[in-house]
């Protein structure tokens, strides 16, 4: 790998080198390096493109990272992961997408990763996009996240784009059995002429089960997010869903609250709050000495942390 | 020392120009404490947003140690050292007490010397060192970590607009503890309190009275408390905020 991949591995993935457990790394649309552990397996998709990984009953405390950097123009993939979670495993999964474009040419990675959460498994999934590069070529990412939950499983899922990224359209759909539990965290930061959607269909299906949806986001520029949160409550279940934003400069946000109540004893909430910063939080960081920028950059970190 | 030396200040509206500050001059000395009182609409926490910066006055001058700071930003003037406790101090999604602290300090701030600011207003500091300074805290905990930032600043002049609004009884005798502590140890530095409590007055070392945006009264609290207990520029503790 170059130095321009390996920035980008560390800008998605916090890699500095081959990582420990189970790992993947994928680069310009080849696997560059994969390692399998005694309890987790990464094999290559019989069907398409993409990577199969299977995590044996009763894994704990391992990790998967499998990391994709793009740096060559006009390449467009799309490429499909399955996950495979045995009851009661209890593994981290690193995902991540860079990609640097320094030409003319669009740069796409459509990544499709499908979740099978058999009953008791725990995963948590934290996912990162960067772009960056100055050619006028785009970047573009657009992910799919299916995740299908067995009784009492727990999916805590945290995606991350702040940079770089020009187009991206996320779709998340979810489907909940007895007890499964969902939660997502969401930070999203567009600027120039960015366009971000996320959207997210949760079926909630089982006794008892919950989901817990949460978009942190920021809109500067001339940029533009669409944040559409659907839940089904099909059964007894709690949801939630929530979509806070800063809009900044003539950015625009668009919050569409979905709620589909189908069993009486289903209890779905969703808050949506869209507002510049307050003038009060720039000026009480001002009074600490911060300039008037300083101040906006402090509040905008500490609102995507 | 912050002198205002005849200080106005208006704003136009739909009815035409109203004055809230008249023609102000009141000087802070050097390791004195002084309290502004007087009645609501009188113009209190407007003379204090003069002094941090936040309105410029529409006449008049401000000095700090003999500098003229009339026309200086709140950022400039936050630098040349004053610092502002709000009446109602502002959250913020995701910043924490530690980040909040170390904005203040202006340098890298250890976790311990945050603990000793927290401790210092009554916080257990573990507890709070990494919560968010966002609506799940408290009025009576947002108003001690406004202080212990003001700490933090360890400023020239200290300016602290209402300090007990909003807080129970128990953090108010607290505060009265921190600003006791703060009066013997200020050293060629000053506090402005904007305060009705009796027992803030009480500490001052002048008292001035604002009254429809004109000084009516200076003096030493001997002097002007006589005058003021028993009206709203002089309250006494037990009719402070939430029945303990």
């Amino acid at each position: 790998m170059d130095e321009i991949q390996k920035r980008l591995l560390r800008e998605v993935a916090d890699l500095h080198e081959v990582p420990e457990g189970a790992y993947n790394i994928r680069a310009n649309g080849e696997s560059v390096g994969r390692a399998s552990t005694a309890n987790i397996e990464i094999l290559t998709r019989p069907e398409g493109s993409g990577l199969e990984i299977r995590v044996k009953p009763g894994t704990k405390h391992e990790s998967v990272h499998i990391p994709v950097v793009l740096t060559q123009s006009g390449l467009k993939e799309v490429v499909y992961n399955d996950f495979y979670i045995g009851e009661d495993a209890d593994v981290v999964i690193i995902a991540g997408c860079g990609i640097d474009n320094c030409g003319n040419q669009d740069a796409q990675h459509d990544g499709i990763h499908r979740f099978f959460l058999e009953r008791g498994a725990h995963i948590k999934y934290v996912e990162k996009h960067y772009g960056s590069g100055d050619g006028k070529g785009k970047r573009i990412l657009n992910p799919g996240t299916e995740v299908y939950m067995k009784e009492n499983s727990t999916a805590e899922m945290e995606m991350v784009q702040i940079k770089g990224v020009d187009d991206t359209s996320r779709t998340t759909v979810a489907k909940l059995d007895a007890g499964a539990k969902l939660v997502v965290r969401e930070r999203l930061m567009t600027h120039g002429e960015q366009r971000a959607l996320s959207t997210y269909v949760v079926e909630l299906n089982g006794d008892g089960c919950s989901a817990d949806v949460v978009s942190r986001s920021v809109a500067r520029d001339h940029s533009y997010q669409k944040f559409d949160a659907k839940l089904l409550g099909n059964a007894p279940c709690s949801g939630h869903t929530e979509c806070d934003s800063i809009i900044l400069d003539e950015g625009r946000i668009l919050a569409v609250p979905g709620l589909e109540a189908n069993n009486v004893d289903a209890a779905l909430v969703h808050e949506a709050a869209i507002g510049k910063i307050a003038g009060e939080q720039i000026i009480k960081l001002m009074t600490l000495g911060l300039t008037e920028q300083e101040a906006e950059e402090q509040i905008i970190n500490g609102f995507l942390k | 020392m912050l002198e205002l030396i005849h200080v106005s200040f208006d704003v136009q509206n739909e009815d035409g120009g109203k004055e809230i500050i008249r023609d102000v001059s009141l000087t802070i000395g050097d390791n004195q404490l002084v309290v502004i009182t007087g009645p609501n609409g009188g113009g209190k926490s407007t003379l204090a947003r003069l002094i941090a910066g936040i309105e410029r006055p529409t006449a008049g001058t401000i000095r700090l140690n003999g500098e003229d700071i009339t026309g200086l930003s709140i950022t400039e003037r936050a630098k040349k050292g004053i610092s502002f406790a709000f009446q109602q101090p502002v959250r913020f999604k995701g910043i924490q007490v530690l980040d909040l602290l170390r904005l203040a300090a202006g340098q890298k701030l250890t976790v311990g010397d945050a603990c000793h600011y927290l401790s210092a207003v009554g916080l257990c500091a573990r507890d709070y060192v990494n919560r968010e300074v966002n609506a799940s805290l408290s009025g009576g905990e947002i108003k001690r970590i406004e202080i212990a930032t003001m700490l933090a600043r360890s400023s020239i002049l200290s300016v602290f607009d209402e300090p007990e609004a909003g807080i129970d009884l128990w953090s108010f005798k607290n505060l009265i503890e921190v600003f006791e502590n703060m009066r013997k140890t200020i050293e060629n530095s000053s506090i402005l309190i904007i305060s009705h409590q009796e027992r803030i007055l009480k500490i001052a070392d002048r008292i001035a009275v604002l009254k429809d945006g004109q000084l009516t009264m200076q003096g030493s609290p001997d002097e002007v408390l006589p005058t003021l207990v028993g009206t709203s520029s002089a309250v006494p503790e037990c009719k402070v905020g939430a029945p303990a």
